[in-house]
């Protein structure tokens, strides 16, 4: 058995398990949605952080983004955004027929991921330019002013949040969203294994290596790290809008834009995976999901403590990763293939 | 935008915020000073910066539980946090000095939350505040108040800046940091006890943190999540400022307390924070376009 074998065999374990969730483990399903969408947001934000060398505390700007958004769509399509949000979502007078929720629905995500990925293109072409840490501190600055500007705008709720559309009971929602998150993270993972084996994942891997050296060889840095931040915001902005109506209440700064929570984790999933690996952010986002729920259940009032030193633990102990410590251990198995060398190369100097 | 029309129909209420601003921002400059000192010797952005300047408003309130005058609370806290500071240094923060910056951001990130539910844990999530027991002064005919606890933190600001300033370049270990900085390496070769000079940077750098929460808690109020907009502030400060100028952090940290007060009188107090992170946003933009211009970079 070769490591191409291993890959396809994961991924074919994965798709079964994904698919089969919901008759083996009813009872788990929407862990398990949330489970695929955490996969998702190591996903992107090892797009920038791994693969590209720009930390980002700010993704999550993104995630929150698209919650807003996508919420905000299935309302309006239907009713007036303001009375819905001023009347706090409860009320008896906004109901919504199951075509009506899937059309919102329908219509929602996408829009959340264009409109993340618009706020990507703004904010990138703007902050892009900084380098190391101070693009890291320039984000989180942004995340948390997100959260303040959102509990601050009153169409979307304010401090007091948004609820998202109840959906009818004739649905299954609990299954729906299950199939919904799967399906997002299976699109991620097989988009950004194609997007690394081309050109451009050698671009941008560049950037990370070398900025100023890829610069002076002619790549367009800032458009390079301008289209990746854009594609991670736009998974990201849907994994926000499916995230927003799995917990059925958007609060700005406890949900959305979570810099402290949310924002910090999706780094840890993706450090403890392997930073700049494909695999990397799914192994470290499920050991990491396991991990928090077990913290959050058995150590509530000190989870943020266990959390701090889980932090500590794995950057000061163990910045490579579990992929990178396979790679390290077993070179031949986990390593790269000659093959896939030589093709590296190949393309390196093409 | 009442509130400008306001500013303008009563000349006086501009010096109040001015005044307000100042003092507030002087308390800044002091937990920045710190800030400016373990990013130019340990090349570390200490996260955990705001959590020591409200463990140091704790500390202090620690005093005023056992009827002890909070004024005291100062020099306590100050002492209290270097120890912690120290111990810190030997537990953690000596594994990050030589790692990738970004492994010392996430790791003093990681101190920061631990020590955020700790005092969660510890003090109760209340918002608290600490009775100085020092008056309020009326300046013109009583048009104008200020609360002498600032003053105090205004001129205490400058003392500790000036202290430092000195410290840095008279004391042996002062020259010992200076050289550590400058050039690590050399500086083990030399002779010096590198480990020790990087352990008494932290621990001062707590302990001026510790001084101003005792401030902090004096002059405002404090509760166990507050922390975070003080790094910021510190971090902001130390970009306008630049490394290794102790009077130009005084400066910002002064321009940032005044441009705040007006700020959230003007915005409204719930987007002050907002104004803040925005602020800092538009620092390192600024930065990033001047140096682009002489095709350098932030880094």
């Amino acid at each position: 058995m070769n490591r191409t074998t291993y890959h396809y065999l994961a991924i074919a374990v994965l798709a079964l398990l994904g698919v089969a969730a919901p008759y083996l483990f009813p009872a788990y399903l929407s862990q398990f949605s949330k489970l695929w969408l955490f996969i998702v947001l190591a996903l992107t934000w090892d797009l920038t952080g791994g693969q590209m060398g720009y930390n980002s505390f700010g993704n999550v700007v993104f995630f929150g983004v698209g919650m807003y958004a996508a919420a905000a769509v299935q309302v309006a399509l239907y009713y007036p955004l303001a009375a819905y949000t001023a009347a706090k979502g409860g009320g008896t007078e906004f109901i919504f027929n199951t075509s009506q929720f899937l059309t919102g629905l329908a219509a929602g995500l996408p829009a959340a991921g264009v409109l993340a990925a618009l706020t990507a293109v703004a904010l990138g072409l703007i902050i892009l330019g900084m380098r190391g840490h101070y693009f890291a501190i320039a984000t989180l600055g942004l995340a948390i002013a997100a959260g303040e500007l959102a509990s601050g705008w009153d169409l979307i709720g304010a401090g007091s949040g948004m609820v998202t559309p109840t959906p009818p009971d004739s649905l299954d929602t609990t299954t729906l969203f299950y199939y919904l998150s799967f399906a997002l993270a299976a699109l991620t993972f097989v988009f950004l294994a194609w997007l690394y084996s081309t050109r451009y994942g050698l671009a941008i891997n560049a950037i990370r290596d070398d900025e100023d050296k890829a610069e002076a060889m002619g790549h367009h840095t800032i458009r390079n790290k301008v289209i990746a931040w854009t594609i991670a915001a736009f998974f990201l902005g849907m994994a926000g809008g499916i995230f927003g109506n799995l917990s059925k209440f958007i609060d700005p700064i406890d949900v959305a834009f979570n810099g402290a929570e949310i924002g910090v984790w999706m780094i840890l999933m993706a450090i403890l995976g392997g930073k700049g690996t494909l695999w990397g952010p799914v192994i470290g986002a499920s050991v990491f999901y396991v991990m928090k729920e077990l913290f959050w259940t058995y150590l509530l009032g000190w989870q943020r403590v266990a959390l701090g030193l889980l932090i500590i633990l794995i950057v000061v102990f163990f910045p490579q990763g579990i992929v990178g410590w396979l790679k390290e251990r077993w070179p031949s198995r986990f390593g790269p293939t000659a093959a896939e060398m030589e093709a590296a190369d190949a393309k390196g100097e093409a | 935008m009442d509130n400008l029309n306001l500013l303008i129909a009563a000349p006086i209420l501009n010096v109040q915020l001015l005044l307000d601003g100042l003092m507030i921002g002087a308390i800044f400059a002091l937990a920045a000073f710190g800030m400016a000192l373990v990013w130019g010797v340990m090349n570390i952005i200490n996260v955990a910066q705001g959590e020591f300047v409200i463990l140091g408003g704790y500390m202090t309130l620690l005093l005023v539980k056992y009827g002890l005058p909070p004024l005291l609370g100062i020099p306590f806290a100050a002492i209290t946090l270097f120890v912690l500071g120290w111990l810190l240094y030997r537990l953690i923060i000596w594994r990050i000095v030589d790692a990738d910056m970004f492994i010392s951001l996430l790791a003093t990130f990681g101190v920061s939350i631990m020590m955020q539910q700790l005092m969660n844990e510890i003090f109760g999530s209340d918002v608290r505040t600490a009775e100085s027991g020092l008056g309020m002064s009326y300046l013109f005919n009583n048009m104008v108040t200020v609360s002498q606890i600032k003053v105090l933190a205004f001129i205490l600001a400058f003392v500790i800046g000036l202290a430092l300033w000195l410290f840095l370049k008279r004391s042996r270990l002062g020259q010992a940091i200076r050289a550590t900085s400058q050039n690590p390496r050399a500086a083990r070769i030399l002779g010096i006890d590198t480990g020790r000079v990087y352990a008494a940077t932290y621990a001062i750098n707590a302990a001026l943190c510790g001084a101003a929460g005792a401030l902090v808690v004096m002059a405002w109020s404090i509760h166990p999540y507050a922390g975070l907009p003080y790094t910021v502030r510190s971090f902001m400060i130390v970009i306008m400022a630049g490394l290794g100028n102790l009077g130009g952090v005084i400066a910002a940290g002064l321009g940032l307390g005044a441009a705040e007060q007006f700020a959230g009188f003007l915005l409204g107090a719930e987007y002050q924070l907002a104004f803040v992170f925005l602020l800092l946003v538009a620092v390192l933009v600024w930065r990033q376009i001047n140096l682009a211009r002489k095709r350098q970079y932030l880094k």
